[in-house]
């Protein structure tokens, strides 16, 4: 669900592909018309799809850490089952993705190594702590928020695989805003403590949330050929801009302050935030964020530990097919 | 001892409402019925549907977005198969 930065175009590779084919792809793009896995496309779309797919995959995965981090440790059981159902969600979002991404001519295996090397990325915002309760209130709300946001246009993505998939996702997503923010409401209808650790929540979480959306339009170099190709319909600033603006009135009705005192809403009605610190992204991004090397360590983990099981489903698999072949043999 | 590639299932779905099953997406699993099973918990977590086929995606052939002019064309010209080309007076009323 978080495609943040992640929209870079390769580079102009098309030098050998046929211009005439190119032309006709692009008015096919044009027109509206949805691209699916067997029809032509040149070779960076589907680099720029498989690469933009995949980390997207890789985020839902990664993204199941901070919020499984708190399952045990839910509040009550309703706030427990509503919360890995959540994870559940999310783990669901990964698989529908990768199947998307796979459409595109790489393996599932393959994607996954690349995450596992650390050659492949995923969203910057999972490599923040989830330090309190609040912060599961706050990453609902907020996270998966800035994550409608960014994958209510992807739904019309001119890859038909990868819109498909995004209908899907955006339909489960707003049960986990909603659940979210009402962690947040009772917490902000709490005990004096309650309604701090939202606000210290808030506090940590507000300005990762708007580096999801990517660098600011003016620095961002590959965003033309995503736009072009209809993979990406709104710019990184357009997304946020409308983030913050649906965010602040919801933060005044939980009466929570938003930790930019320089925030002010422009005559069109528009909250401008003041200028976001770029170099944190960076250091996240470059994997000198607090919980990089913990998250990378979490998966290698759990997929090392899960290699025997894969070993034995695909020795089963095999010796129920070879006995099926003798069985019609004799 | 290296682990051969998953195979890949085509997951369909026959919703309550009665409709035919619909393709709804694909997974990886080493046979059918982890492959029914994924498809439980990754394409009916909300009570989408009532029964699932799951095939294994190799067994699908399809047909050629190249040829999609050939192949659809001749229904294309022939308007004559839908019951709009054939006039009836108002008088006679809904037919």
């Amino acid at each position: 669900m978080y495609t943040q930065a992640l929209n870079v175009a390769e580079a102009d590779d098309r030098g050998l592909e046929d211009a005439a084919r190119a032309a006709q792809f692009q008015a096919r793009i044009d027109a509206e018309e949805r691209i699916e896995p067997n029809d032509w496309m040149p070779g960076a779309y589907r680099k720029t799809l498989t690469r933009q797919i995949s980390q997207h995959a890789h985020s839902e995965i990664v993204g199941m850490l901070p919020e499984g981090n708190w399952i045990t440790r839910a509040p009550t059981l309703r706030r427990k089952a509503a919360l890995l159902a959540k994870v559940q969600d999310e783990c669901g979002h990964g698989l529908y993705l990768y199947a998307a991404a796979e459409t595109l001519g790489t393996s599932r295996e393959e994607l996954v190594d690349a995450m596992l090397a650390g050659k492949a990325k995923y969203s910057s915002i999972f490599n923040y702590p989830t330090l309190t309760w609040a912060d599961i209130g706050t990453i609902g709300w907020l996270v998966d928020g800035a994550a409608i946001m960014n994958q209510i246009p992807l739904c019309r993505c001119s890859y038909g695989p990868y819109a498909r998939a995004m209908i899907r996702v955006c339909k489960e997503e707003s049960f986990h805003q909603r659940q979210g923010y009402e962690i947040m409401l009772t917490l902000c209808r709490g005990s004096d403590e309650q309604k701090a650790m939202a606000q210290d929540a808030l506090n940590r979480w507000w300005w990762p949330v708007l580096m999801m959306f990517g660098p600011p339009d003016a620095t961002s170099q590959h965003s033309d050929t995503s736009a072009k190709w209809k993979i990406k319909r709104f710019s990184n600033d357009e997304l946020r801009q409308k983030f913050v603006d649906a965010t602040v009135p919801q933060a005044q009705y939980l009466g929570l302050t938003i930790p930019d005192p320089d925030m002010i809403q422009d005559a069109d009605g528009h909250w401008r935030h003041s200028e976001i610190d770029w170099t944190e992204f960076k250091q996240v991004l470059a994997g000198n964020g607090p919980c990089n090397r913990d998250r990378l360590a979490a998966r290698r983990k759990a997929h090392e530990e899960g290699a025997w099981v894969r070993q034995a489903a695909a020795a089963y698999a095999a010796k129920r097919a070879q006995r099926q072949t003798a069985q019609a043999a004799e | 001892m290296t682990t051969p590639n998953t195979p890949l299932w085509e997951v369909f779905i026959r919703s309550r409402n009665g409709l035919a099953h619909k393709h709804v997406g694909s997974l990886h699993a080493s046979d059918v019925t982890m492959a029914l099973q994924a498809a439980r918990d990754i394409y009916t977590r909300r009570g989408e549907g009532l029964s699932i086929w799951v095939v294994p995606s190799t067994a699908i052939t399809a047909s050629d977005p190249a040829d999609k002019g050939m192949m659809f064309e001749p229904a294309e010209s022939k308007i004559y198969r839908h019951p709009t080309f054939y006039e009836v007076p108002e008088e006679v009323g809904h037919m």
